[in-house]
């Protein structure tokens, strides 16, 4: 199934009748983890994705799918890459876009997170995509709203976008995830990146194996169905895919392990340890890189093997996608209602 | 005043006895009991109580709560703390000191004795700190706290980290023959944790509490008390490791006693599932094996006691995210039924589980409370063993709502609550 790129009606969004909705059947309100979704669902997304990787590729990048609709970024917690990822795929969908950092601002006044959200629920927003130090605080917001919220990542919790924009990597270059071996390497208890895909590749069909030092596998790892590795030539031997996570600095204070040099020698992705791999394993990175803590940058920079730029564009091609579907879901919410009236 | 209640179950761990019969309350106190006290038999000027045959029991003894006031009266205060305890059959209830200001000092204890005088519905207890502002540094005045009627000595919340202080702690308080009340959770391995380690903790990326934390301390704790031969009281425990630590205790011979509360034998960790912050309490909900453990715990006398642990919060401290979520649950209200859940399961006999309410805790803080004996105050509860009914924490009568129980179906409901002779608490009637 490849869905429409043009869309059978000139204004997509006027009218009481919208656009068809062609054969497109995307059940979720929000998208707020991994968990929960099925194959079709995930499937939906990068189907779609695919063909917006097409447009992003092409000289006019600029559709209006999204005219009229809003859509707020609230980051409680920096970032550069998915913020501007979401910005950019709002943008190119022509929906407005706000960006508003919440850290320095009303959290400092004493407001709270619901209040916050009960204020921006209050402008009538279409999507909110949602940043949050803490685990949860996403879903949270998600109950108190009536707009559509997209998880951007919420504490050590989920990271939905970045798993399916990993997907649709590994898809485009592999054809399938199915029955592909893959290792996400580094610090597993503290990534919402490994959370997110380890769910993501089980659904779709993937082994999944996690190569960390003792302190950074999460507790009940059995209980998600990984292997375990400690050593990571062991835990390379024959995979399709060796998926590096970031070491957040804060964590290198800590008593989790000694040093960043023994860290390196012995879990950073050099070319070494990656002869272990498939010789035509890729290697993938959410970004940004530690070069030298965790990966070098012989491995990080090789062409013919690193797909890191690419998932920073599926990044975009994804979250495009994510929106596109879930402000479909609110038309169609709108027209049940009888109360879609013009562009409303 | 005199007041007889007659036609019920009569029900006193202390004695053992469970037979049909009556009640004679005296002003105050408690003038007879037994199978005499029937309507037929009374003077004519005796105002009189049909019991319907239900149970007739001491009012329960709470050893375990969180008054709020003073400080943070806006999430409960000792007037609606006191009515919420009478309509869960609770005839006294002993406070933490971790109020604002804590009580670490006799203004403060008797600043609460003052207010529990005003509000004179239930019997109103409090503990002192173990050390001044519960920083676990420096011990509290023992003696003269307890003079201004301090039952015993917590710093609450908080466990007293440093081994040399609670070794000081329970070997000064022996002088007075007082109890030290501990929260054994290891600080160093319980910091930033917010539910049980494990599976689900993992799946919902929270910082997990492993077992450990419960059972490293109290082997510490263990042997400091065979050190001191001090007295040492374990508070909720929840966690098969940490119940084996105290099993052991006890066959040494050690007085190191225990209590749990309802949320460790009546709930698991899997509450926490979509972030319930309301299933956030401190030692967390722990797993199935660790709830199990518990129950067995209660059946061999591990456990001696079943406290509330009562710990009121407003929306502010739990309408946020898990992790910054104040932890606790409201208790003294459905605490009584989530009990009788051990009975009605076939797990304890109800004497044994309403020992663990009356008699046990009020004989370990030297209370004359908790039993049906001639002359003593006349603290009654009278409930329904087997009505069924659903729990309705959001329309309980407590300041605060926290608890995860709204529709839970329990067995057993309280009728009427007497604190000396006076009736606190009466169910409607339908």
């Amino acid at each position: 199934m490849r869905p429409r790129l043009g869309g059978s009606c000139d204004s997509p969004m006027g009218g009481v009748n919208p656009t068809p909705m062609d054969d497109i059947i995307f059940p979720h309100q929000h998208i707020l983890g991994i968990e929960g979704m099925g194959p079709e669902a995930i499937s939906t997304i990068l189907d779609l994705s695919e063909s917006y990787v097409d447009l992003n590729r092409g000289r006019d990048k600029k559709r209006s799918d999204l005219r009229g609709r809003t859509v707020i970024n609230v980051f409680f917690e920096s970032s550069t890459r998915t913020r501007t990822s979401f910005e950019l795929a709002g943008k190119r969908l022509g929906a407005d876009v706000i960006n508003i950092a919440v850290e320095a601002s009303a959290i400092n006044k004493g407001e709270t997170l619901l209040d916050t959200a009960m204020t921006l629920n209050a402008m009538h927003p279409d999507v909110l995509v949602v940043r949050h130090p803490y685990s949860g605080a996403v879903q949270l917001i998600s109950e108190k709203v009536e707009c559509a919220v997209i998880n951007a990542g919420d504490g050590w919790h989920e990271h939905p976008t970045q798993a399916l924009l990993d997907a649709l990597t590994i898809r485009r270059r592999l054809g399938s995830l199915a029955g592909l071996n893959v290792a996400i390497c580094g610090d597993v208890a503290h990534s919402r990146v490994a959370r997110s895909n380890i769910l993501l590749l089980h659904t779709m069909g993937a082994f999944v194996r996690i190569v960390a030092p003792p302190t950074l596998v999460p507790a009940a790892a059995d209980r998600l169905g990984v292997d375990v590795y400690h050593d990571m030539e062991e835990g390379l031997k024959g995979v399709d895919i060796v998926m590096m996570l970031r070491i957040q600095t804060e964590r290198m204070r800590g008593s989790l392990f000694p040093s960043q040099r023994e860290y390196f020698r012995y879990y950073g992705l050099d070319v070494e340890k990656l002869k272990a791999a498939k010789p035509d394993a890729l290697i993938m990175h959410p970004g940004p890189m530690n070069r030298g803590i965790e990966i070098d940058s012989d491995v990080a920079d090789d062409i013919n093997r690193s797909v890191i730029p690419e998932q920073v564009e599926m990044g975009v091609a994804v979250r495009m996608a994510c929106l596109d579907l879930l402000t479909r879901n609110v038309i169609a919410n709108f027209d049940e209602d009888g109360s879609a009236g013009g562009n409303t | 005043m005199r007041r007889a209640f007659v036609n019920a179950r009569l029900l006193d761990p202390a004695s053992g006895l469970d037979q049909t019969g009556g009640l004679l309350v005296l002003g105050e106190t408690i003038a007879d009991i037994g199978p005499h006290i029937r309507p037929d038999q009374l003077a004519p000027d005796i105002e009189w109580v049909d019991c319907h045959g239900h149970c007739l029991a001491p009012g329960l003894v709470d050893m375990r709560t969180q008054f709020r006031e003073p400080g943070e009266e806006h999430k409960e205060t000792l007037d609606s703390i006191s009515r919420a305890a009478a309509a869960g059959g609770i005839t006294a209830l002993v406070g933490l000191p971790n109020t604002r200001p804590v009580i670490d000092d006799v203004a403060v204890v008797e600043f609460v004795a003052r207010r529990a005088r005003e509000v004179k519905l239930v019997k109103i207890f409090v503990y002192g700190g173990v050390t001044k502002g519960l920083e676990g540094k420096q011990l509290v005045e023992m003696g003269l706290l307890r003079e201004a009627g301090a039952l015993a000595f917590t710093d609450g919340l908080h466990a007293v980290r440093n081994a040399q202080v609670m070794r000081n702690a329970l070997s000064y308080a022996k002088a007075f023959g007082a109890l030290i009340i501990q929260h054994p959770e290891d600080p160093d391995l319980a910091e930033g944790g917010h539910m049980n380690e494990g599976e689900l903790a993992t799946r919902l990326g929270l910082s997990g509490i492993p077992t450990a934390a419960e059972s490293i301390l109290l082997e510490r704790d263990r042997q400091l008390v065979s050190l001191t031969g001090g007295r040492y009281h374990a508070a909720h425990l929840s966690t098969a490791e940490g119940l084996a630590v105290v099993r052991r205790a006890k066959a040494e011979g050690l007085h190191m006693t225990a209590d749990t509360a309802p949320p460790y034998f009546a709930l698991n960790d899997l509450e926490v599932q979509g972030y319930r912050t309301f299933a956030k309490v401190s030692p967390p909900l722990r797993s199935e094996d660790d709830r199990l453990a518990v129950v067995e715990a209660l059946q061999d006398g591990t456990i001696d006691v079943i406290a509330s642990d009562h710990s009121p919060h407003d929306q502010e401290s739990k309408r946020i995210p898990f992790a910054q979520a104040e932890p606790g649950m409201v208790g003294v209200e459905t605490l009584l039924p989530l009990a009788l859940e051990l009975y009605h399961k076939g797990q304890l006999p109800l004497l044994d589980l309403l020992r663990k309410m009356t008699v046990a805790p009020a004989e370990l803080l030297g209370l004359p409370l908790g039993t049906l004996a001639k002359g003593k105050p006349a603290d009654l509860v009278l409930f329904d063993l087997d009505r069924p009914w659903r729990l309705d924490v959001k329309g309980g009568v407590g300041k605060s709502k926290n608890a995860p129980y709204d529709g839970r179906p329990v067995q057993g409901q309280v009728r009427m609550t007497v604190v000396d002779g006076r009736i606190v608490y009466q169910v409607a009637e339908a």
